[in-house]
């Protein structure tokens, strides 16, 4: 429906060379709770892409070709060090296995320490440099379903580097598209600045908290209506992909 | 050898509110601040030294969140004293309680720690885990110990220690292959029952003996194999031998005069199955013959549902219990060949604010059960990606030493394509999860009565569950059935590999070699391999030549596979421990063997008249304040907003969730029932409903009607959504005390008779169901409570119904007649009335379902709510908080006695209505539509804030939507702690 023909391939298929990166033209980390979570959210996957994958991944990032992280996959992305993803001094420190500090941001436990499902309205960043997603017309509308969403920055400097390399890619909002300003439920996790997601410098590695696939048809959206599909987020990055 | 011990603790050094606030409750209020810390042990297996360059890296890779904590590592030789590499940042003088699981209980952590470090190029690490807890304040040791014991540590499967804890390693002990031959012969009845009762088999004298002669004639003494296995197969929670007995039934009317006495030969049989066989539905599937009912969904797929409970469990460690109880009955899923797609889940716990120094001794705090139940359920089911879509959570003082849990799931198949019949020369292959010491006794133990002393008896039965392993089995199985792999296949659930391995050998017998059976750790007898309840398994009859196809499939998942011998065809159960044979029982013997119990039942029927009918004088004129009634209804815990715990669920995960647990424009509103699409099935515009009845409050006043109440809860909520009522399938699940008690059995009985009539009437059939029986604390029973659970179709996924109020100026409508009854109501048990009319089972329910239905499919209904717990004046007040609308409407134009005072017609509970809004443009073409069916318009939906009930023209009281906000979602925890 998005424009691609996606195929789901598993961790150990990759790992076993059944299928490889360099085959697909875009990769998505989807929502789940691999392994468990039983280190933390994302944690134990991070490790298969900084070391088992990292020759390949990094190649098929370096090409452009678009990633796109979602829930799980995004925490996935945010402990592997690929988001924000930051310059080539970083990532060759990276190359050399995870050492401590090589993250400034993070996807921490909910401000209110539950696991919370409801569904939230996401804004484009209009200066993202996810730059495919700006061509989104109209805010998303989809839910999410997590208890370590919460994003936070090591301090305000951080902050303040991401916002000016516009590496924010996706902000709660209201309805209206007004900016949460950290309100509960609008904001549904604590996330610093209402960042519901990021993306890295070269724009193609995007990660968010929500799960735009769960509001592909008009049906899906609980508050009656057409518009705000999360599938028009895929079509945008799937178009990057085809480009 | 060196062990690493590595606490992670938040940078934000404030705490843990929830634990301070937790702690005051329970009397500890010097308590100032708790904060929590992770810690990780870690050794090396091979006994080679462990680097601290690795444990760093570990730290960083794995363990360590540098964002948000700080890390502090140190080393100690194994019993040897600490040696400290970097020291804390400064000595806080905080008190330290450290909690870590009992060795042998899963940790998964600790395991994809082990698999991460090899990853990294760490082989050979043995992890383990705990928990640390820094608590500030002026505490004595007992204070801390309360705290431990009450709060942090659930001495069922953890244990603590005031200062360092000892790295808890599970301790690997020699395999022990030691069977034990237990004489039976020339025992009395005294000493049978007191072997049975030493060993937890849970046997009564007659069965004892009948064990006893089979071995007599035979010349041999059972071993504890064959003993336990024996155990397993006849205990109440395998075999229902309740469900099954021939019982004499009286029953008395309210003046203590008896009817004739009845003869039913098995309840099972006298009223589930009878009512299945008599609506005689087409589109069953499968009902009682395997692990989850079986209904048709459209020309490709049918739909599997299974209700199970898992009451004992969580009342001795809510989370675990609680986890373990939705694996279990997804496994129930799994074992009908079908892909789980949805959870349910219905909870009745003891008052949340139940003094602590009032619980008896033995006695979770129910805020605590709650606590662990709704975190085990919500770890469990979201983790397996699946959405947690319907449910209920009632409370009651009855349920204090006894909560239940009911789990349910639901799973899609595709037609023909789950195969049962194992063949000769199948290989006996058993997949997922390592089997360990857990959950032993399990089956015989939940056929037991809980008392003060199970806590510290039954540790072994309660187990924490692996979601993950799960998972792979899940996808396994979907692929191993798609390739047509294995020709049977069953869950390991009570009872182990006994159960499942003699169920599924029954006909044909089986031999079987424990060791070959993975084990978590060694050291487990013949029988503890044999009987252990371990987590996450299933047993397949596989064909030897599709032994390899499956074991790839098994390596692809991460699945661990074992093929532990044959399915023989000499109709004998043979286990084997190296070779050597431990149990040989004929499996007619095992299945056919059990003598059936004899019970007796009696049942009184409670006097209606008993101030049933307060007049006006005696409560003093105008003294009820219908306004504060309702207020009073709307904040009371079992009918206001579960929105707490319902957010902790996925509820949308599968994208198919069409109506949520919460609607209306600020998604906060009840829903009757979910409605689902499932994936894969999107082409059509065919979706399906879940919806429950439950009224334990109504079982007090009159079991009968508490079944044809709930029969017609359950379908009217699902008809409230859209589903229709000709396809509509029923699951029972009974949560009783102990049978044996005539009184307790005559309740059980009545609400048999119940649901026999009113599956009948309702034309639905009873597709799967299960029995909990010996709900008791200390010789108190449960409330005897029935949950129906009820699977429906939905034609027509674009005209489902929420319950909220959609447009001002719309018409209010009620259908069905009003009667007045308020025994075993909300409103009784608010005022402490006694006595009253129970609700019955309306008039022709299933016609005025249908004339809904097809109003419903027409598009003419813009919302529409069933009434239930504190009728009419609730579910309007719902209707318009939901829609954020006003309303008002007029009590007498309600169909019924006009001459009832207004609270009768405001809060009783009358079954087989609903309230509907219609567009005045439709109202003609609705009324048409509903001709046939008691109805009435009462009101209209309002642009404003107000929500009005008048009495011709009297006012009688308004209340706003602010008003009902506050009662009915105000007091919410969230809304308490932030």
């Amino acid at each position: 429906m998005a424009g691609g023909s996606p195929r789901i391939v598993h961790i150990n298929q990759l790992r076993a060379g059944t299928f490889r990166f360099s085959e697909f033209g875009m990769l998505v980390l989807p929502g789940g709770f691999s392994y468990g979570d039983a280190l933390g959210a994302g944690v134990r996957q991070a490790l298969d892409l900084q070391v088992f994958f990292h020759a390949e991944l990094a190649e098929f990032i370096e090409s452009g070709k678009p990633v796109l992280g979602i829930c799980n996959g995004f925490q996935t992305l945010v402990r592997a060090g690929l988001l924000p993803g930051y310059g080539k001094e970083r990532a060759a420190r990276a190359k050399q296995g995870p050492s401590k500090g090589n993250r400034e941001v993070t996807l921490t436990y909910n401000a209110r320490s539950k696991f919370e499902c409801r569904w939230v309205h996401l804004a484009v960043e209009p200066e993202t440099k996810a730059d495919c997603l700006i061509q989104l017309e109209e805010l998303a509308f989809c839910p999410v379903a997590h208890g370590e969403g919460n994003f936070q920055v090591s301090d305000d400097r951080t902050l303040k580097q991401l916002e000016k390399d516009n590496l924010v890619a996706f902000r709660y909002v209201d309805a209206r598209g007004e900016r949460a300003g950290g309100r509960y439920p609008i904001n549904p996790n604590g996330s610093v600045a209402d960042i519901a997601g990021i993306c890295n410098p070269a724009g193609n590695v995007i990660g968010l908290m929500p799960h735009p696939e769960d509001h592909i048809e008009s049906i899906q959206n609980p508050l009656g209506g057409s518009g705000r599909l999360g599938l028009s987020l895929f079509r945008a990055i799937v178009s990057r992909a085809s480009s | 050898m060196t062990v690493f011990r590595i606490e992670v603790a938040a940078k934000d050094r404030t705490g843990d509110p929830r634990i301070v606030a937790a702690a005051h409750r329970l009397g500890v209020d010097k308590l100032q601040s708790c904060r929590k810390s992770r810690l990780y042990f870690l050794t090396d297996h091979n006994r080679s030294a462990l680097y601290p360059e690795q444990i760093e890296r570990l730290c960083a890779a794995l363990l360590v969140d540098p964002v948000m904590e700080t890390v502090l590592i140190s080393s100690q030789l194994e019993n040897g004293p600490s040696d400290t590499v970097s020291q804390p940042d400064t000595a806080t003088g905080e008190h330290v309680i450290e909690v870590a699981l009992r060795p042998g209980v899963t940790d998964v952590a600790a395991r994809v720690l082990e698999q991460g470090a090899a990853e990294l190029g760490i082989p050979g690490l043995q992890a383990a885990t705990a928990t640390q807890f820094r608590l500030s304040g002026v505490l004595s040791e007992s204070e801390l110990r309360r705290l431990a014991r009450g709060l942090l540590c659930n001495e069922t499967v953890e244990s603590y220690s005031l200062g360092p804890i000892e790295p808890p390693f599970g301790r690997s002990s020699d395999a022990r292959n030691y069977v034990e031959q237990i004489p039976l012969a020339g025992l009395d009845e005294a000493a049978l029952s007191q072997c049975s009762n030493e060993r937890m088999l849970s046997l009564d004298v007659r069965e004892m003996k009948e064990i006893q002669s089979y071995f007599e004639e035979i010349g041999r003494a059972p071993t504890d194999v064959e003993l336990e296995t024996l155990a397993q197969t006849w205990s109440e929670h395998c075999v229902h031998k309740t469900f099954k007995a021939r019982i004499e039934f009286t029953r008395y009317g309210p003046d203590g005069r008896s009817y004739p006495t009845e003869e039913i030969q098995g309840l099972l049989h006298t009223y589930i199955q009878a009512a299945t066989e008599k609506v005689k539905r087409s589109w069953v599937k499968s009902a009682f013959v395997d692990d989850a009912g079986i209904i048709e969904y459209d020309d490709k797929y049918d739909l599997a549902f299974k209700v199970e409970t898992h009451n004992h469990p969580s009342a001795l460690e809510p989370f675990g219990g609680a986890n373990t109880g939705i694996g279990g009955v997804v496994r129930d899923i799994i074992a009908v060949s079908a892909r789980p797609i949805a959870c349910t889940d219905v909870l009745c716990f003891g008052p949340q604010n139940f003094p602590q120094e009032a619980l008896p001794a033995g006695v979770l705090h129910p805020a605590r059960v709650e606590d662990g139940v709704v975190a085990g359920i919500g770890d469990y089911g979201n983790k397996l990606g699946l959405p947690t879509v319907n449910g209920a959570v009632i409370y009651d003082g009855g349920y204090l030493g006894n909560p239940l849990v009911f789990c349910g799931a639901v799973g899609l198949l595709p037609k023909g394509s789950h195969p049962t019949v194992p063949q000769k020369g199948d290989r006996v292959v058993v997949l997922g999860g390592r089997t360990g010491r857990d959950g032993i006794h399990g089956a015989t133990f939940s056929s037991a009565e809980l008392t003060q002393a199970t806590h510290m008896e039954s540790g072994s039965a309660v187990q924490i569950g692996d979601p993950i392993t799960e998972k792979g089995l899940i996808e396994l199985v979907e692929n191993a059935r798609d390739a047509r792999l294995y020709s049977a296949i069953t869950d390991c659930g009570a009872g182990g590999l006994s159960s499942a391995v003699g169920e599924m050998g029954e006909e044909l017998g089986a031999d079987v070699e424990l060791m070959d059976v993975p084990l978590k750790y060694p050291g487990l007898t013949p029988w503890e391999i044999w009987l252990s309840e371990a987590q996450e398994r299933m047993v397949l009859a596989v064909p030897p030549a599709n032994l390899e196809r499956l074991q790839a499939l098994a390596d692809l998942w991460e699945v661990e596979m074992r093929d532990l011998g044959r399915f023989s065809g000499d109709g004998w159960l043979r286990v084997r421990y190296d070779g050597r044979p431990v149990a040989e029982l004929p499996m007619k013997f095992l299945h056919e063997g059990l003598p059936l119990p004899h019970r007796e039942a009696q049942y009184h029927e409670g006097r209606a008249d008993r101030k049933s009918q307060p007049t006006e004088k005696e409560h003093g004129g105008t003294s009820l304040s219908e306004r504060a009634v309702l207020l009073q209804m709307l904040s009371h815990p079992s009918v206001a907003s579960k929105e707490r715990i319902v957010r902790t669920y996925d509820h949308e995960v599968r994208g198919g969730t069409l109506v949520r647990p919460f609607v209306g424009p600020h998604m906060d509103g009840p829903a009757d029932a979910a409605v689902l699409k499932p994936l894969g099935t999107w082409d059509s515009g065919r979706a399906f409903s879940l919806s429950v009845g439950i009224n334990p409050l109504l079982g007090k006043r009159d079991s009968y009607s508490m079944a044809v109440s709930a029969v017609d809860e359950a379908f009217r909520n699902a008809v409230a959504v859209g589903a229709d009522p000709d396809r509509i399938a029923l699951l029972d699940n009974f949560c009783w005390g102990n049978p044996t008690i005539p009184d307790r059995l005559g309740a059980l009985v009545r609400t048999c008779q119940g649901c026999y009539d009113a599956a009948v009437a309702y034309n639905a059939p009873f597709i799967s169901g299960k029995d909990s029986l010996y709900n008791e604390f200390d010789g108190q029973p449960i409330p005897g409570t029935l949950l129906i659970s009820a699977i429906g179709i939905v034609p027509d996924m674009r005209r489902v119904c929420t319950s909220n109020f959609k447009r001002p100026g719309n018409h209010i409508y009620l259908l069905g007649e009003t009667c007045g009854e308020l025994g075993g109501s909300l409103l009784s048990l608010l005022l402490g009335w006694e006595g009253g009319e129970a609700p019955v089972m309306p008039d022709e329910p299933l016609a005025r379902y249908r004339a809904l239905h097809t109003a419903m499919l027409s598009g003419l209904i813009q919302s529409c709510h069933d009434l239930s717990e504190g009728g009419l004046a609730v579910a309007l007040a719902e209707m318009c908080f939901g829609g954020r609308l006003g309303a008002t409407v007029d009590l007498p134009a309600i169909r019924g006695d006009k001459f009832a005072p207004s609270y009768v017609q405001l809060f009783c509970e009358t079954n087989g209505r609903h309230l509907v809004e219609v567009g005045p443009g439709d109202a003609a073409q609705f009324e048409a539509c509903v001709s046939a069916v008691p109805y009435a318009r009462i009101g209209e939906v309002l642009p404003s804030e107000q929500v009005i009930f008048t009495k011709g023209q009297e006012r009688l009281f308004k209340l706003t939507l602010s008003e009902i906000a506050t009662a009915w979602k105000g007091d919410s925890k969230d809304d308490a702690s932030n």
